[in-house]
C-alpha cells in the first residue's frame, strides 16, 4: 500500500489527501519560509580561550578549585560547587577510560544513517586528583576503533584511550583538533 | 501631579495579603558595563557579578542562598534553552533555578513573590547581556516582528517603532525636541558620576540639536547604544535581612505588565505606554501608594529614548498627562529638584544591556537608598523599565529604606 506520492505506509490505513511536495506547501497562502539571520561571536572568556589554544598545541588544559580539589575540563575560571576562582591550571596527559559510550544508528530528525556513530564520555587521567563523586575531568568526543560491539558486549566500559590528534599543521584551536580518541594498544 | 489613570484595567486586582513578610535587597554585584567585554565569556562575566553579590550580601550562594533566578532570552544569547546555563555561575548548580525569558525587574518580581510566599528566604536574581557577541542584531530584531505582515516590508530599522512613539507622543503633548535633547544632555552629564557609564559625556543640547537624526526626531545622542554587562541583587525576608545587614532596602512593590503581542505593533496605543501605567499601579498597589504624589524621592525611569523618560513620568503617575516636559524645564527633574530623575545618567549613559536593564536600574536606586536614603525626605524610589521594541511590556518596583 503507499500513497498518491508514492510513499509505502505499512501497517497504516492512509489519512485522505495526499503528501505535498515542497513547491505545492509552500505555494500555500499564509505559509512563511523564513531562514533566521541570526549570527554570533561568542567570546570563549579566559577558561575555553585557554584551553582551545592548548589543542592547537596538541594539550589539554584544565583548571583545579583550590576548595575541592575538582579538575574541570572543560576548563572553567570557577566551580560550579564551591563558587571560587579556578585559577591554577594543570596539564594532563590525555589519556583516560571510556566512561559511557552510545552508538546512534539514527541523525536528528531520526533518519537513519549508513554508518552508525560511536561516541562517548572519556574520563581523563588528572594526576593528583581522585574523582570524589560521579564527576570528574573529561571530555565527550568521538570514539574511533571502538565496535558497536565494544559498546553493546560493556567491553568499551573502562577502556583505556588517547586522544588522536590531527598534524599539527590543521589543527586550528578548536575542539576537532582532536579527531577523536582511540584505544591504547596492548 | 495627581494624575488620574483612565481607560486602563489592571488585568488581575491583587490584593496582597498584608501579614506577608517584607521582602528586602541585602547585597548586589555588577561586571561589565562597557560596549565590549571581549575578554570575558558571558559565564564569566555573570560570575564575577555574582561574587560582588554574595560578598557585598555576606552568603555563600552554596549554604546561604535558596532559588536563584535568571532572566535572560534564547536569541539575545544565541543559545537554544540558554536557561541550562543560568545555574552554573550563579551557584545555582543542583539548586532551584529558573529562568525568566523577561526583564530582570520581571525577575526580581518573581524573588519578591517567592520571599513573599514563605517559601524562600534568601534568592538570587540575575540578569547579563552580551550585545558586542551578536553580529546581526538587526536579524534577531526582525525575528520579534509579526511574520506575515511586518517582517516582508523589510522597513530597515525595526527601532522604527520606537520613532513613531516618539513623533505621537509630541504632538499630544506639546514637548519639543528641545526638551528630548534636555533629557539626553542631562543623564549623559549625571553619568560622568557614575562608573558603570560607559556613554556619559559633556554634551550640550546644541551639540544634540545639531547631529544628524537617528531615528527621528532623534539624534544618536537619544537613542541609548548597548553595553555588555551583568547584574545579581540578593533579596531576603525581612528575619534574614536584618541578620545580614543594618541598612536594607525594602521591595515594597512590583508590578509587570504587556500591553499587546509584540508582532501587532498596529494595536499599541501610540504615545502612550499602558504596559508601564498597569505595571505601576500594580506596584503602588502592592506599596500601599494611593498616588505617588509626594510618595517618591527619586526615580530611575526608561529613557532609552530621550522621550521615553518624560513618557515614562506621564504613565507612572510622577507627572500629570502632557506636563513632564514643562516640569523638566523649571527643573523638577534635576538633582536637588522636585523629584529627581535618573541621576545615574539612564541608560543614555549606561546603554542597554538587554534583559539586564531593568535590574541594573534596580541596582542604582538601592546602591542610592542604602548609602544616600538621608538626602531624601521620602526615602523611596520607583524603579521602572520598559522591555524596548518592538514589546510593549515594562515592569515596575518600588523600593525603599525604610
Amino acid at each position: 500500500m503507499s500513497s498518491r506520492s508514492g510513499r509505502p505506509q505499512p501497517g497504516w490505513v492512509n489519512p485522505p489527501g495526499h503528501y505535498l511536495k515542497r513547491d505545492e506547501m509552500y505555494s500555500l497562502v499564509g505559509l512563511v519560509e523564513y531562514p533566521p539571520r541570526a549570527k554570533y561571536l561568542f567570546s570563549a572568556g579566559q577558561a575555553q580561550s585557554r584551553f582551545l589554544m592548548g589543542l592547537k598545541e596538541g594539550k589539554i588544559l584544565g583548571t583545579r578549585c583550590p576548595r575541592c580539589g575538582r579538575v574541570y575540563v572543560p576548563p572553567r575560571m570557577y566551580c560550579e560547587y564551591c563558587h571560587t576562582h579556578t585559577l591554577e591550571w594543570v596539564e594532563l596527559p590525555g589519556t583516560g577510560v571510556i566512561h559511557t559510550a552510545v552508538i546512534s544508528y539514527i541523525g536528528t530528525f531520526r533518519e537513519r544513517r549508513k554508518e552508525p556513530v560511536i561516541v562517548g564520555v572519556i574520563q581523563l587521567d588528572a594526576p593528583g586528583y581522585t574523582p570524589g563523586g560521579y564527576e570528574f575531568a573529561g571530555l565527550f568526543h568521538r570514539l574511533c576503533g571502538v565496535t558497536p560491539e565494544d559498546v553493546m558486549s560493556g567491553r568499551a566500559i573502562g577502556m583505556r584511550v588517547k586522544p588522536r590528534w590531527r598534524p599539527p599543521e590543521e589543527r586550528r584551536g578548536d575542539i576537532n583538533d582532536i579527531e577523536c580518541f582511540e584505544p591504547i594498544e596492548g | 501631579m495627581g494624575a488620574t489613570h483612565p481607560n486602563i484595567v489592571v488585568g488581575t486586582p491583587i490584593t496582597w495579603v498584608p501579614l506577608m513578610r517584607r521582602v528586602a535587597i541585602v547585597g548586589a554585584g555588577w561586571a561589565g558595563f562597557r560596549p565590549q567585554v571581549p575578554e570575558l565569556s558571558f559565564r564569566e562575566l555573570v560570575f564575577e557579578a555574582a561574587q560582588r553579590a554574595y560578598e557585598d550580601a555576606g552568603v555563600d550562594p552554596r549554604e546561604d542562598v535558596d532559588a536563584f533566578v535568571s532572566c535572560q532570552e534564547d536569541y539575545w544569547e544565541g543559545i537554544a534553552i540558554a536557561d541550562e546555563f543560568a545555574p552554573e555561575p550563579i551557584g545555582g548548580a543542583l539548586r532551584p533555578t529558573y529562568t525568566v525569558a523577561g526583564d530582570g525587574l520581571q525577575g526580581l518580581a518573581q524573588a519578591y513573590m517567592m520571599i513573599k510566599s514563605g517559601a524562600f528566604d534568601i534568592v538570587a536574581v540575575e540578569s547579563h547581556a552580551k550585545p558586542s557577541d551578536i553580529v546581526t542584531l538587526d536579524g534577531i530584531y526582525d525575528l520579534a516582528l509579526d511574520p506575515h505582515t511586518i517582517r516582508p516590508l523589510r522597513a530597515a530599522n525595526p527601532l522604527f517603532t520606537a520613532g513613531l512613539d516618539a513623533v505621537a507622543y509630541m504632538s499630544r503633548t506639546g514637548a519639543s525636541r528641545v526638551h528630548l535633547a534636555m533629557v539626553a544632555a542631562a543623564n549623559k552629564r549625571m553619568g560622568l558620576h557614575n562608573p558603570r557609564a560607559s556613554y556619559a559625556g559633556r554634551v550640550t543640547v546644541d551639540d544634540i540639536l545639531g547631529a544628524p537624526y537617528y531615528i527621528y526626531p532623534m539624534t544618536r545622542y537619544e537613542v541609548a547604544p548597548f553595553a555588555d554587562a551583568a547584574v545579581v541583587m540578593v533579596l531576603a525576608s525581612e528575619e534574614a535581612a536584618r541578620r545580614l545587614t543594618d541598612n536594607p532596602v525594602w521591595v515594597e512593590g512590583v508590578g509587570w505588565s504587556t500591553e499587546v503581542g509584540t508582532g501587532a505593533v498596529e494595536y499599541h496605543k501610540w504615545g502612550h505606554m499602558p504596559s508601564l501605567k498597569a505595571a505601576g499601579l500594580m506596584a503602588y498597589r502592592a506599596a500601599g501608594i494611593d498616588s505617588p504624589t509626594g510618595e517618591v524621592g527619586f526615580a530611575e525611569v526608561e529613557d532609552r529614548f530621550s522621550f521615553m523618560e518624560l513618557l515614562s513620568l506621564e504613565e507612572l503617575g510622577l507627572a500629570g498627562e502632557g506636563e513632564a516636559h514643562k516640569m523638566l524645564e523649571t527643573g523638577d527633574f534635576s538633582p536637588g529638584g522636585y523629584l529627581p530623575v535618573n541621576q545615574s545618567g539612564g541608560s543614555l549613559s549606561v546603554g542597554v544591556p538587554f534583559e539586564a536593564l531593568g535590574l541594573w536600574r534596580a541596582l542604582e536606586a538601592y546602591l542610592e537608598l542604602r548609602e544616600h536614603a538621608d538626602k531624601y525626605d521620602v526615602p523611596r524610589a520607583i524603579v521602572a523599565s520598559w522591555r524596548g521594541p518592538p514589546t510593549y511590556t515594562s515592569a515596575v518596583a518600588v523600593l525603599g529604606a525604610q
